[in-house]
């Protein structure tokens, strides 16, 4: 995209008011969706968007301007934007020389999606909506969403660093409603992988439509959710999302370090129960926060979180790094080169256990069965939480018995760690997400096994 | 200036139509700045002028959509041939088409103000700061600012269609946004504030400070409560968070597809009697006032409830076709980068006579509601399912008593409407898509421990 001279001299420009760093960061992504909805396929659309984001350090300051002029006077004039904005400090020119630039270690791609005709694309769409409808005359309504993304990117840095990345994503969603006389109900199933079109030799659309048809169908016989607080089994990859939120979030340093967390402190402490391992790890090959580098340059990790029960680290970008003099963990992410990076999951989990699946059902006496959790929110600061279930049933006497409809989940995330009792041998992955933190969206990935909170608050109509 | 205007970017896109094509061309410039400041420095200091076109194209009844975050020659043309490629893949849509001009004149609004770009960085620096020393200053127990930002955007943007559609809007913007963590002994809590405006002139940092403090403070010491079902008392902000929601089942294009639980409910009673709802764009008040739609038609006022019966759904030009009924202008879209679709612009309830601590002080046993979590999960806006997190002060013999925190309320958002009993007076424009104000509703399960 840049090549290795434009780079030394808008590197050394941007470090001429004095600055601690600079770094630039160029991307070229591009885009190709399909929508299907109401049986009809609305709209394929293709995007472009390329452009540059420099940032200048000065002290703790941080200037940062970007552009979509890649020539060496747009780069130039973004330079000097970002170095003014983090002016302080005095004069003094500083040469810049980056390495060599690193081939990017092109993560496997076996069949480029640029590759794939737009009609193979919109023939998954069809084929997903004829499924679903397939499933039973109460689905009523069908959409079904396919998205791939290419996004190449190179990072330079004021201390040598000149390295790049070639990211392609494939995404895969259908979503049903299912009228009857209790009213409209939905279901819905995604599949998302940093590969190409050969996702789909893994996903079967057609059984992906009939498993969202079966979602919506099931909630119509569906209960309202009972309320009050009460043991809560996670299906296997069901509720990685909880453990994203309400405890990776608070383990991101930029939150630490402003005292935003309740981990704030705690290395080396028991924050969980014995038998909880937490991993964020960017380096899981074809997982949906999967990379080679992250928006700063360093290789992707694995990072251990959580240990028997222990905090062991946090996760951290260049920035906070930097000021606690420790390497970066391969977690500063940035949704486009118009945003400035910060700490991000990648793919976060927690490790199986050793339990059998159905004993810890069976071991239950009454409580909810959460084969699907929704979307949530956290407070870092507080840890606390609530999610939607998406796919819930009762467990009475130990057997998962009818149905219920939505409800959320609310608790505290500190606590819901230390309240996990059982976990199981069936670890699998969630579905893929979009993790938003402070305006910006990045794609994760989560997952867990089969386990159970011993007591958690479920929020639903049934008195 | 030299370069062409975005109109005439747009113009010009969409002269490349051939016959029996349609095209719309969107064309958006934005400028912005951030400011954070962190422990009295300025922590980062974001300027940038982003670009864009969207081209949408019609062709036999198949539409197509490219866009590009850039406005030269060569992306034009790329981006409309990619528009018009991705037009054969479409399905056949007798309704599909882009918006024809409908003889509504927009009405008058003045969004833009030139003291936004003559504000010289150093005093948005020290509105920051100002900012961050408010909130840190307003309470003892404050023991911190996550983030105190000064921002600002100038926003222009152009959309012609080969209908004749030719219109362009500009407006500036800016906020003040502080987030504060308050502590005492081991809790600690958290709390925003905010002020908005169309100039730096109208920002409030005093106001925005204090109000971070305030929320930050005012929950220390919550409890949660056991479960029941009792009266809330919906805080100004967080009715303006359920109207976007009601405002997205209301939509024609939910209505057409088989998705709103108000379908074929057009002049049915679904509301209190005292709940009156429309959506007005126009309205030079509102923070998303805006005088055209995404597709260049002149947005206007809308009834969609009175006196708690249903009249009107929102239509942009697509789903009127297929309804056969006119736009209501109610075309929103994300940037450059998407299509029009429905959306409610500026929801607004009509107010009541009393405020809030008159309607609390009619309320023996309630809950003042002063913030939900997780609506977007556990709202469900097509069966009407409600479930959310929530936190505020416990309502006991009229008086506002303990603060409550980690329950759920949950209900039905058809039950909920019905269930009103009451609006309050004190109606506030927000930096959303609606204005918010104090609404009392009966029968609300809140579950606890």
């Amino acid at each position: 995209m840049l090549d290795a001279e434009i780079v030394n001299r808008t590197l050394a420009a941007a470090m001429r008011t004095g600055a601690d760093f600079a770094e630039i960061f160029a991307e070229d992504k591009s885009s190709t969706s399909a929508f299907l909805d109401d049986g009809r396929v609305e709209e394929v659309v293709t995007g472009r968007d390329r452009g540059v984001g420099i940032r200048v350090v000065t002290g703790d300051t941080t200037g940062f301007a970007h552009t979509a002029d890649i020539s060496e006077a747009g780069l130039a004039s973004a330079a000097a934007a970002a170095s003014a904005a983090a002016r302080q400090g005095g004069g003094g020119t500083r040469a810049v020389e980056v390495s060599a630039l690193q081939a990017p270690r092109r993560l496997e791609v076996r069949i480029p999606p640029e590759e794939v005709s737009k009609d193979r694309k919109v023939a998954l769409l069809t084929a997903a909506d004829a499924a679903a409808r397939g499933s039973g005359a109460a689905i009523t309504q069908v959409s079904a969403r396919y998205g791939d993304g290419r996004r190449r990117l190179l990072v330079a840095d004021s201390e040598g660093l000149f390295t790049s990345d070639d990211q392609v994503r494939t995404l895969f969603s259908v979503s049903c409603v299912a009228t009857g006389d209790t009213g409209m109900q939905t279901g819905r199933e995604s599949a998302g992988r940093t590969a190409g079109f050969e996702m789909f030799d893994l996903y079967d659309v057609e059984e992906m439509a009939r498993r969202a048809a079966r979602r919506a169908l099931t909630k119509l016989t569906a209960r309202p959710a009972p309320s009050g607080t009460m043991p809560v089994v996670v299906g296997p990859g069901g509720g990685g999302v909880l453990f994203h939120e309400a405890c990776g979030h608070g383990l991101e340093a930029d939150l630490v370090a402003k005292s935003a967390s309740v981990f704030a402190g705690r290395i080396g402490e028991k924050v969980a129960a014995e038998m909880v391992t937490l991993v964020d790890d960017g380096t899981m090959a074809g997982e949906w926060g999967h990379y080679g580098i992250d928006d700063e340059g360093r290789p992707a990790a694995r990072n251990v979180l959580i240990s028997d029960g222990v905090l062991t680290d946090y996760m951290w970008d260049r920035l906070r790094a930097r000021k606690e003099g420790r390497p970066s963990s391969g977690n500063g992410r940035r949704q486009s080169y118009q945003h400035l990076p910060m700490v991000r999951m990648t793919n976060t989990f927690i490790e199986a256990g050793d339990t059998e699946p159905a004993d810890i059902v069976a071991d239950t006496d009454h409580g909810v069965y959460v084969a699907q959790l929704g979307g949530g929110q956290v407070n870092t600061a507080t840890g606390d939480f609530v999610f939607g279930m998406t796919e819930a049933y009762l467990i009475e006497n130990g057997r998962i018995t009818s149905p219920i409809r939505e409800g959320n989940l609310i608790g505290n995330g500190p606590e819901v760690l230390t309240r996990i009792d059982a976990l199981g041998d069936d670890f699998a992955m969630g579905s893929p997400g979009t993790c938003g933190k402070d305006g910006q969206g990045v794609p994760v990935g989560d997952g867990t096994p089969t386990l159970r909170v011993a007591a958690l608050t479920v929020g639903g109509t049934a008195a | 200036m030299s370069e062409p205007s975005l109109l005439e970017v747009a113009e010009r896109v969409v002269g490349w139509a051939s016959d029996g094509c349609d095209v719309e061309a969107y064309a958006a410039r934005e400028s912005e700045t951030e400011v954070r400041a962190y422990q009295g420095e300025v922590e980062s200091l974001t300027s940038a002028t982003s670009v864009g076109i969207g081209v949408r194209v019609v062709r036999s009844g198949r539409q197509g959509f490219a866009y590009a975050a850039a406005l030269d020659e060569q992306t034009l043309r790329q981006t409309f041939d990619e528009a018009l490629d991705n037009a054969r893949f479409g399905s056949v849509d007798e309704h599909a088409g882009v918006a024809e001009p409908d003889g509504v004149e927009p009405v008058p609004l003045d969004l833009y103000r030139s003291e936004l770009l003559e504000f010289p960085s150093e005093d948005k620096v020290s509105l920051a700061l100002e900012l961050e020393r408010v909130a840190l200053a307003a309470d003892p127990r404050v023991t911190g600012v996550e983030t105190a930002e000064y921002a600002d955007t100038v926003y222009e943007g152009a959309v012609a269609t080969s209908r004749g559609i030719a219109a362009q809007s500009c407006e500036t913007g800016c906020y003040l946004v502080a987030y504060t963590l308050a502590a005492d002994g081991d809790e600690t809590q958290t709390g925003f504030g905010f002020s908005v405006g169309r100039s730096p002139d109208e920002l409030a940092p005093e106001k925005a400070g204090k109000d971070a403090a305030e929320r930050a403070t005012r929950l220390l010491g919550a409890t949660k409560p056991s479960t029941c079902r009792l009266t809330v008392v919906l805080d100004p902000y967080v009715t303006a968070q359920l109207l976007s929601i009601v405002g997205a089942t209301l939509s024609g294009d939910a209505v057409l597809k088989g998705r709103s639980l108000f379908a074929q409910r057009i002049d049915d009673a679904v509301a209190a009697e005292s709940l009156t709802l429309t959506d007005d764009a126009t309205d030079p008040e509102a923070f998303t006032a805006s005088a055209i739609d995404a597709e260049g038609l002149a947005t206007r006022r809308v009834p969609l409830i009175s006196d708690g019966v249903l009249r009107a759904f929102l239509y942009d030009s697509y789903t009127a076709r297929r309804a056969g009924v006119s736009s209501t202008g109610s075309a929103v879209r994300g940037g450059f980068k998407g299509t029009p679709s429905v959306g409610a612009h500026a929801l607004r309830l009509k107010p009541g006579r009393r405020s809030q601590a008159e309607i609390v002080a009619g309320i023996d046993d309630g809950f003042l509601v002063q913030g939900v979590s997780g609506l977007q999960s556990g709202v469900n806006a097509v069966s009407g399912d409600f479930s959310a997190g929530a936190e505020g002060l416990r309502i006991r013999r009229g008086e506002t008593a303990e603060p409550i925190r980690e329950v759920t309320i949950a209900s039905t958002i058809q039950r909920l409407l019905m269930d009103v009993t009451e609006v309050g007076s004190d109606l506030e424009w927000l930096p959303m898509s609606a204005a918010g104000v104090s609404l009392a509703v009966a029968d609300v399960t809140m579950s606890g421990a």
